[in-house]
C-alpha cells in the first residue's frame, strides 16, 4: 500500500512530561524531532499531577539525596533497581532548579527559596523523622511543568503531530527500530514516520480497571506496541490503587477525609474497618483499607442496588468543617453525585491510579530485553520513559512525588543518550517494508464489515473483569478465573466490528485500536499477578500475605505469547552500598 | 443541534478524569439542546487549558464571560446523576 512518509532524526510518541522533556533535550541539540500525540499536547495526563516533585533540596528540613534514595528503595518494597534510583535521586535537585529557570512557578518560602511539603514515605536519616521533600507549584505542578516544556519545545522548533494515533513500531530483520506507523485522526490516513530513534512516552494503563483516576486517554498504547514488537513487559502485576474513589467513576477522595474523622460503612450500617484493623480502623494503610472494602462487596455487604460499593460517612463533621477543611471533596460530591457530604455519605470503591510496570529499560531510557543468562541487551533505536516504562524506580509501589521526578529525570537521560546514538548513527537504515505492511494490517482489520461484537461492550466487560478478578482482592482461585475470563474476552475481540467505518475523524476506530491495547495488557497483568505467589508493595495476595525475598525478589517479564520469565533486581547502586531488604514498616 | 461532530468529541478527551467525565456526560445529555451560538461558545470553552477548565466546571470560580458561564452551568447540570 502506498503511504505518506516523513523522516526525522528522532520520533517521540506521547507528549506528556516524559516525552516533552526528551524532545526538548534533542531539539536543543539541533536534532530534527517529531512528537506524536493523540490529543493536543497540553491535554496529556501529566496535567493531572497535583502533588509535586521530590528533590532533596533541604529547604525546609535537613535532607540529602541518599535519604531520598533509601525512602524510594524501601517504598518500592525492594523491587526497585537501585542503580536507577540512585541516578534519579542524585539528579533531582539539579532538575528542579532547571525547571524553575525554565519558568515553572514553584511555590516559595518567605525567604524566596522553593517551598517543600512533607508527603508519606519521606524520612530524614534513613527512616528517621519526617522529611519535607516535595516541591510544588501550588496544586498545579504537573500543569506548570507540561505547559513550560511545551512552550520551550515550540521555541526549539520541535515538530508536533497533534491528534495522530500511533499504530505500531517499524523494525527490521536485525531488530533495529526504524520509526512507527501513525494515523492522522482528522483524515483517517496512515503516515509512516521514519526515525533513527523512537521513544515511547505514552503513559500508563489506568483504563484497564472500571474504577480509576486516570484520563480516558490512558490506554497503555506504547506498552502494547512494545509487546507486539516482541518486547516483554515488566512487573505488570504491580498497579497502585487508592482505597477511596467515587464508586463507578473513580475520582479520588483523598485520605484527608478519613484523617478529619470520616469513616466507612457497609450496607448494614456497620463500621467494618474495626474488624479488619481494630486499632488503626479507617486510618489503616491503603492496601488494608482497599482490601477491606473489596471484601465487604464480595461478601454481599456492599451498598446500593448493585451492592457494589461502600459508604464514606462524614456528615457528622458538620457543614462548617467540611466547607473549611475539605472544600475540594465537597465540590466533587456536589458536581458528580449531586449530594452534599454534610447531608449524605459518599459511595466509594478502590480506584486504580498508577502503573508501576511497563516497558523494561535501563537508566539511559534504552529498552532492554533478556540476552542469555541474566544479561540484557538494548533494542537499537528504541527508548521508553515515564509511566509506560519500567526503569524501575518505583518497583512494587510508587512514592508520592516520585512520578513527576521520574519523567523529568529519565526524559532528559534518554534525550542525552539519543544524542550520542545519533552521532554514531548518522543515516537512516533501509526501511523494512514487511514491517510497515504488518502495521497497516492492524488498521485494515477494522475495515471488515458485517455484524459483530461491540467495542464499547467488550471494553466495559474487560474493565469489570479486571476490577473484580485482578483488583485489590487477589488470590489463586480469583485470578485463575479472571485469567480465563480475560482470555475469553480476547478471543471475542477478532469478532468485534465497527458500525461506522468512515475515515474522517472516526473516533470509534481509535477506541477500537485502544481496546486492542487494553486487552493485551489485561492479559499481561492477570498472568503476571497469578504467578507471583507473595505480597509485595501494591501486589497484595490473600493466600500469600508475606513478602518472599528468597523466591520473588525478581522482576517479571511477560511476553505476547503468554510466557512469563524473570530477571534479577539490580540491587547494586552506582556508587553507594546496597540497601538490603528489610521489613517495610512505617 | 444534532449530535456533536466527531472532531468536537475528540476535543472532549482531556488530561484529567474529572474533565472526561463531565464532558462525556454533557455530550450525551446536554449538547443536543444547544443552538448554534451556544455550540460556538462550547467550542470556545474547550480551548481553555485543563486546569482552568476544571476550576470552572467544578464550580470553584465563575467564568467571566456570561455566554461561557451559561455553557459551564449546562455542563454541570448534565453531570448530575
Amino acid at each position: 500500500m502506498k503511504i505518506a512518509r516523513r523522516k526525522f532524526d528522532a520520533l517521540v510518541i506521547g507528549a506528556g512530561g516524559g516525552g516533552l522533556r526528551s524532545a526538548l533535550q534533542l531539539a536543543q541539540a539541533d536534532a530534527k524531532v517529531a512528537v506524536v500525540s493523540k490529543v493536543f499536547p497540553t491535554r496529556s495526563h501529566t496535567v493531572a499531577a497535583q502533588g509535586g516533585m521530590n528533590a532533596a533540596l533541604a529547604n525546609v528540613t535537613p535532607d540529602n539525596w541518599h535519604w531520598h534514595m533509601y525512602d524510594t528503595v524501601k517504598g518500592s518494597d525492594y523491587l526497585g533497581d537501585q542503580d536507577a534510583i540512585e541516578y534519579m535521586c542524585r539528579a533531582a535537585s539539579h532538575l528542579v532548579i532547571e525547571l524553575e529557570h525554565a519558568g515553572v512557578p514553584f511555590s516559595r518560602l518567605d525567604d524566596g527559596r522553593i517551598y517543600q511539603r512533607p508527603f508519606g514515605g519521606q524520612s530524614q536519616d534513613f527512616g528517621g523523622e519526617q522529611a519535607a521533600r516535595t516541591c510544588a507549584a501550588a496544586d498545579r505542578t504537573g500543569h506548570a511543568i507540561l505547559h513550560t516544556l511545551y512552550q520551550r519545545n515550540i521555541r526549539s522548533r520541535t515538530h508536533f503531530f497533534d491528534e495522530y494515533f500511533a499504530i505500531d513500531l517499524v523494525r527490521d530483520a536485525e531488530g533495529y527500530i526504524l520509526g512507527a506507523v501513525v494515523l492522522e485522526i482528522e483524515t483517517g490516513e496512515p503516515l509512516l514516520i521514519e526515525a533513527k530513534t523512537t521513544l515511547l512516552a505514552t503513559g500508563g494503563v489506568g483504563q484497564l480497571f472500571r474504577t480509576n483516576t486516570n484520563a480516558l486517554i490512558n490506554t497503555g498504547d506504547g506498552i502494547a506496541m512494545a509487546l507486539r514488537a516482541g518486547i516483554p513487559v515488566q512487573d505488570m502485576e504491580f498497579f497502585q490503587f487508592h482505597p477511596t474513589g467515587i464508586a463507578g467513576k473513580g475520582m479520588l477522595i483523598t485520605e484527608g477525609v478519613r484523617g478529619e474523622g470520616g469513616y466507612l460503612l457497609n450496607k448494614d450500617g456497620e463500621r467494618f474497618m474495626t474488624r479488619y484493623a481494630p486499632h488503626a480502623k479507617d486510618l489503616a494503610s491503603r492496601d488494608v483499607v482497599s482490601r477491606a472494602i473489596a471484601s465487604e462487596v464480595r461478601e454481599g455487604r456492599g451498598c446500593g442496588p448493585q451492592g457494589d460499593h461502600v459508604l464514606l460517612k462524614l456528615d457528622h463533621l458538620g457543614d462548617e468543617i467540611i466547607r473549611q477543611r475539605l472544600p475540594g471533596i465537597r465540590d466533587m460530591c456536589l458536581t458528580f453525585l449531586g449530594i452534599d457530604p454534610a447531608k449524605a455519605p459518599i459511595p466509594v470503591f478502590p480506584t486504580a491510579h498508577y502503573t508501576m510496570g511497563g516497558i523494561p529499560t535501563n537508566r539511559h531510557g534504552q529498552v532492554v530485553v533478556p540476552h542469555g543468562a541474566g544479561a540484557e541487551e538494548p533494542i537499537p533505536g528504541l527508548y521508553a520513559v515515564g509511566e509506560c516504562a519500567c526503569v524501575s524506580v518505583h518497583g512494587a509501589n510508587r512514592l508520592g512525588g516520585n512520578s513527576l521526578l521520574d519523567i523529568v529525570v529519565f526524559g532528559r537521560a534518554a534525550g542525552n543518550h539519543i544524542i550520542d546514538f545519533l552521532a554514531e548513527n548518522r543515516y537512516h537504515r533501509p526501511l523494512d517494508e514487511a514491517s510497515v505492511e504488518q502495521a497497516l494490517a492492524r488498521l485494515a482489520r477494522w475495515e471488515e464489515g458485517g455484524d459483530g461484537e461491540s467495542v464499547d461492550q467488550l471494553r466495559e466487560e474487560l474493565q469489570r473483569v479486571m476490577e473484580a478478578y485482578c483488583g485489590v482482592f487477589r488470590d489463586q482461585a480469583t485470578m485463575a478465573e479472571g485469567l480465563a475470563k480475560v482470555q475469553a474476552l480476547a478471543a471475542r475481540l477478532p469478532d468485534a466490528r465497527l458500525a461506522d467505518r468512515s475515515r474522517v475523524f472516526n473516533t470509534a476506530r481509535i477506541e477500537a485500536l485502544e481496546l486492542e491495547n487494553l486487552m493485551a495488557l489485561g492479559l499481561a497483568t492477570v498472568a503476571s499477578a497469578l504467578l507471583r505467589e507473595e505480597s509485595r508493595g501494591a501486589h497484595s495476595r490473600i493466600d500469600y500475605p508475606e513478602r518472599d525475598d528468597l523466591r520473588w525478589l525478581k522482576h517479571s517479564l511477560y511476553f505476547a505469547d503468554g510466557r512469563v520469565e524473570y530477571k534479577p533486581v539490580r540491587t547494586k547502586p552506582l556508587t553507594v552500598d546496597s540497601f538490603p531488604p528489610k521489613p517495610r514498616v512505617y | 443541534m444534532a449530535e456533536a461532530a466527531p472532531r468536537l468529541r475528540w476535543q472532549c478527551r482531556r488530561g484529567m478524569r474529572e474533565l472526561d467525565e463531565l464532558l462525556k456526560a454533557f455530550l450525551a445529555r446536554g449538547y443536543a439542546q444547544l443552538d448554534e451560538p451556544q455550540c460556538a461558545a462550547f467550542e470556545r470553552l474547550l480551548c481553555t487549558a485543563d486546569n482552568r477548565l476544571l476550576e470552572y466546571l467544578m464550580g470553584r470560580c465563575p467564568h467571566p464571560e456570561p455566554e461561557l458561564a451559561d455553557i459551564v452551568a449546562r455542563i454541570r447540570h448534565a453531570a448530575r446523576p
